[in-house]
Formats: structure tokens, sequence, C-alpha cells
């Protein structure tokens, strides 16, 4: 089958800069790709493109397997949804939803039976008198992504739809998306900074920065098996140690880090060598607190430290731990075993990881 | 503490007050008194609606205001029809030191006296002026043109002398539409011509509503642009009124005149805003 979307050696300057550089991915029918990055790394840009507000300076972008260089953004099976949704205030619900219907000429009690659909399918029956300015952050969210999708385009393009809204309602909105995606079953492209927002409705993720895809993967590959080091650091918490490697065999390694720790870390099928100054990234939850030595005794990575601060965020508690040879504060998950609940600044503690979980890369980069 | 704050208010208001009563309030009262007056003798008045049976009567001046009300309509129209693509241009498409600097363009004629403006018009299109040469050099005329002294001057110097007070408006709302919208207008099928009925102008209702009435105002009450650029055949309103009371001395008939102009005006800017379903204060606000 055809991807429903499909970017070839995408390539946006503006002057010298290179805002998109030599992009090409495949989104196929009826899934949802985010692509993921920091601001000013071009993901607005590639989306502009895909919707054709901005032209490529090289490459192609085909929709549903024909090219859509020529065709204006008005006559391409592509919608949008603005980053501030972009509703149309002088008009009320319905006439926003059927606005797209009646430019592409349809007659108006089809249009009224379409919008009412439209709104059954996004769980507002009824609103479609209500002005813009009278419905909710949620209600507008859904109102947008109604306008779009009563076009049925092939591919639905959302720019940050969920900046504006506050916490609570961005968590309910994620898990309302991604239902609204399979209830429609049409392929969306989700731009946004947010890494949660993109590893839970995604199936597959673009990481991007400086213009180009770091990892396209699942959420799972991007977060247990970062291909670079700018994907280790950006999805996810990590702690984070620079070093020169002494020693690689196989997927083992081992780096001396600037403060003159031994560690052990993987290289995951990356060419690393001896001598070369690398970094070393382990997430918080991979490290395991102890009180004895013995309990992290299958563990190749060992530090006694110091509690240097307790980051109480519920679930996602951590400690702060100070090794004893300084070499900076490590990020630990705190068990929710109630085992460490005692814990309390300046109290001796043992951390320890395996190796495997330690994602070495070469230094440089990012 | 409320008694102050009550003093500051009255003390704020007091110059608005003074203001509105002395040059607005008081004169028009008397006009209204003079208006209904009518002479029979050597300082003998008394009161009718002769004044205003007058003008009924008299076909020059029905024809007049007439005249007035349709011409200054007009260049209303064309005002805003010129005014619009720039106000546009200036608040969507032009970005930082342009923008300024196109409206900062927009503002440099008021920096000259009217009279002197429309002394640079009579400069261009008289018989002898630029306008008319240049089409002699270039052999496009044989002999010198004419331009002044007729509608098509007046309309020209109307519009140009209203320029600015529709561009104002216009811009400012036009700025408050996001540019987002417009594309969503574009994304979802809409070709421009759509998005200008169904999105751009909607927005910027309030502005063109509020601009029309500055500049409609403008021109019916205008006296210095039609005196000067127009001809024989091209009476305004204003001239008459001009006329009754400096010219003839006859300040009834010219407070009759003056009454009949504030109606007339009053009438189609409440026209206007029916018509478009605005209200005042949400044009003025």
């Amino acid at each position: 089958m055809t991807p429903d979307l499909e970017c070839l050696n995408l390539t946006k300057g503006f002057g010298d800069m290179l805002a998109v550089d030599d992009v090409s991915f495949a989104v196929p029918r009826g899934s949802f790709f985010s692509i993921l990055g920091p601001s000013g790394c071009g993901k607005t840009t590639i989306m502009r493109m895909i919707a054709g507000f901005l032209e490529p300076t090289s490459g192609d972008i085909h929709i549903r397997g024909r090219s859509v260089l020529n065709t204006p953004p008005n006559k391409r099976p592509v919608n949008m949804v603005f980053q501030h949704l972009a509703l149309f205030p002088m008009m009320n619900v319905a006439e926003n939803i059927g606005y797209g219907l009646r430019r592409a000429g349809m007659a108006k009690p089809e249009i009224a039976s379409k919008v009412d659909q439209a709104l059954d399918r996004i769980g507002l029956p009824g609103i479609g008198p209500r002005k813009v300015s009278e419905l909710s952050g949620g209600q507008k969210q859904r109102v947008a992504i109604a306008r779009c999708m009563v076009l049925e385009p092939d591919v639905l393009l959302l720019d940050e739809p969920l900046g504006a809204l506050d916490l609570k309602l961005r968590e309910r909105m994620k898990v309302e998306l991604k239902a609204l995606q399979a209830a429609f079953d049409t392929t969306f492209v989700y731009i946004t900074h947010d890494q949660s927002e993109a590893l839970v409705m995604s199936d597959r993720i673009a990481v991007m920065n400086e213009g180009r895809f770091e990892q396209v993967g699942t959420g799972q590959d991007l977060y247990y098996r970062p291909e670079t080091a700018f994907v280790a650091g950006f999805v996810g918490d990590s702690n984070r140690w620079s070093g020169r490697i002494e020693r690689v065999s196989g997927d083992e390694m081992e780096m001396r880090t600037d403060s003159g720790m031994l560690m052990r870390g993987a290289t995951h099928d990356r060419p690393l060598a001896v001598g070369q100054r690398a970094d070393i990234f382990v997430r918080p939850e991979a490290i395991r607190i102890a009180r004895s030595d013995d309990d992290l005794a299958h563990f190749d990575n060992r530090i006694t430290g110091r509690v240097e601060s307790l980051l109480f965020n519920g679930a996602a508690s951590r400690i702060l731990v100070q090794d004893a040879s300084g070499s900076g504060e490590i990020e630990v998950n705190l068990p929710q075993s109630g085992e460490f609940a005692g814990l309390d600044r300046g109290s001796e503690v043992r951390i320890g990881w395996s190796g495997a979980q330690g994602n070495c890369f070469a230094a440089g980069k990012a | 503490m409320r008694a102050e704050a009550k003093l500051g208010l009255i003390l704020l208001l007091t110059p608005l007050l003074l203001w509105l009563s002395l040059l607005i309030l008081i004169p028009h009262v008397d006009m209204f008194l003079v208006s209904l007056r009518e002479r029979v003798g050597v300082n003998e008045y008394r009161i009718s609606l002769a004044n205003y049976l007058t003008f009924i009567n008299e076909p020059l001046y029905l024809r007049t205001f007439v005249r007035t009300a349709v011409m200054s309509t007009i260049a209303t129209i064309i005002t805003l029809l010129i005014a619009f693509p720039v106000s546009y241009y200036i608040a969507k498409i032009a970005r930082g030191r342009v923008q300024s600097a196109l409206f900062l363009l927009c503002l440099v004629p008021f920096w000259v006296s009217e009279l002197v403006r429309t002394f640079g018009w009579m400069i261009l299109l008289r018989e002898t002026g630029l306008i008319s040469n240049l089409l002699q050099y270039t052999g496009l005329a044989d002999g010198p043109v004419e331009m002044l002294y007729n509608d098509a001057a007046i309309m020209v110097g109307l519009v140009y002398t209203s320029m600015l007070f529709m561009v104002v408006p216009l811009v400012t709302t036009l700025e408050s539409l996001p540019d987002e919208v417009v594309e969503a207008g574009y994304d979802l099928g809409g070709s421009w011509f759509s998005i200008l009925r169904e999105i751009i102008i909607p927005h910027a209702a309030p502005g063109i509503v509020s601009g029309s009435i500055v500049v409609f105002m403008l021109s019916l009450g205008n006296y210095l642009t039609p005196t000067m650029l127009g001809g024989k055949d091209s009476l305004w309103f204003t001239e008459l009124i001009y006329s009754q009371f400096i010219v003839r001395f006859n300040w009834e008939l010219g407070a009759a005149f003056g009454f009949l102009l504030l109606g007339l005006s009053s009438a189609i800017v409440w026209g206007m805003l029916k018509l478009t379903g605005q209200t005042l204060e949400k044009t003025m606000g």
C-alpha cells in the first residue's frame, strides 16, 4: 500500500540557513506520526511545506503517491489544525465546521447533516449554533479537528494544538486525540516539542534537531534504544557523564569519566574506539538504590553517595545523589514500595545500575 | 475617600463638559432657535418653519443637498476601495520597518495644511499645470487640458484628504486578524475571494464602518476642497451655508441649513450602521 504521506529529500533554506535539511520519511495509512523536536528545529517548516504554505527548496512531497508540489494549499488533500486553532470568530460552530464543505460546493442540507455527524463524532452534539467564543478550550480543540475531518482529508496535520491548554486538560486531550484518530481512521501528523504528547499518542515518532531527523521509531525505540546522543538526552530524563573510553569489547565498554570514575556502558553496535571521547546516558529509573553493597552485587556500576536533595513528585519522585568522588549529582528514581521512605537529606545511599543500561555515544554532537 | 474620588471625577470631567456645552451644545441650541425665526420686519421676528420651507421650495438648495450627500457617499466608497488593499498590505504583508515607513507615508501629507495640499492639486490639475503640460509634451493632447473645476477634481481632493482616516481604523482591525485564521481559510479550501468575503471583511467590519463614518462626515462637512477644486456647477452644501451666513447675512436660513446637514449626516450614519448590523459601541470602542 502506498503511504499516505511521503517526503523525499525535503530541504528548505531561508537565506544561508537550512531550516529543513534533506529529510525523508513515509507515513503509512491510518497511523499517528509525530515529529518531536525543540523549538526552532524545523518541524513547523516541514508542516507548512506539507500544507502548502511554504515551497521546499528541493525535494518532493507525495500524498497517496502523487506529488502535491504544484497544488496550492486550498486544493491539497491535507488539512491542518493550527497551533491556536484559528477557528473563525465571525462564524458559529456549525458554520465553522461547514466552511470547507461550503467551499467545496456541497448542497446545504447535505452540509447540515455532515456537520451534525461531525459534532456527534466529537461528542458535542447540538452545539452547532453556539458562538466560538462560548466554547471551552477542549471544545474548541475538538471543533477545530471536526472542521478538518468533515473534509475527509488524506492527512491531518496538527501543529502543537495542545500547547495553549492547561495541564489537566492536556492530559485528557492526549487520550482523546488518540481516540479521535482511531475513530476517523485518518493519518495524523502531529508536531510537538512535548515528548509526553508524542510518546503517548504516536505510532511512530521522528525526533528532529537542527533541520534533520535524528531517529525515527516507536516510542519504545526512542526511549530504550536511542540512536544518537541528542535523542538520549531529549527523550526522557537522563544522567549524563562525559569522559574517555578505556576499553571496548563487543557490546561492552568502559569509560573513565572526567572526574576519574570508571563506568561501564553499552555500545549498542555503535563504532566506538579506545581513547575516543564519549558520553554515557543512564536513565534515573534504571538506577537501583540499596542500603548495602550486597543488594547491588549483580550490577557492574556501583556508587556510594549522599542524598543531596529529595524531589517529591508523587509517583515520579526522585533523589539527587552526590557521589563520593564529587562527579556531580545523579538523579535516581525513588521506588514507590516505601522501602526508602525514611531517606533524608544527607543520608548515605548506595546506588547501582547494569552496564547494559548505560548508553554510550561518541562525543562531539549534541 | 469616596468624596475625594467624586471630586477627582468632577475635576477630570470638567474640561470635557465645558468643551461639550460651550462649543457644541449651547451654539447648537442657539442655532436651532435662530433657524426657527422668521424676519417679519426690522428687528421683528416670529417663530415659524419658513426657513425650512424655503429649503424645500427652492430646487437649488434641495439639489445641492442631495448632490452633497451622494458625492460624499461616493467619495467614501472610493476611499474605502483604495484604502482597503493599502491597509491590508500595511497590516498583513509588510513587516517591521517597511510597515512603519508605509504607515508614516500615509501620515506625511497631513503635516501640510489642508489649504496647501489642495493648492498642490491645483498646481497639478490646472490648465497650465504639470499634468496638462506633460500631456502636451508627450503629444497625447493638442492643447491645454483643464482638469480643475469639475466633480472629478472634487472627488480626487476628497478621497485624498480622507485617506488617512480610513487607513488608520482599517490597519488597526486588520492587524488584529491572526494570520493563522487566513491560512486556515486557504487550508480548508477557500479561494482568496471567499476568504476576503467570509473572513477578512467580516473581521474588519467595525474598522470599515468607523472609517466610513469618519470619512463620510469629513466629506459632507468639507468646505475648502469643493470650493477650491469645484467649478460653478459643483456647489457643495457647506458653500450654501457659508454664503447664507457671510454673504447674504441671512443667519436664519444658514442655521436651518446647518441643522439639515446635521440631520442628514446623522440619518445616513444611522442607516449605515443598521445596514451593516454594527453598533456604535462596537465600531468606536
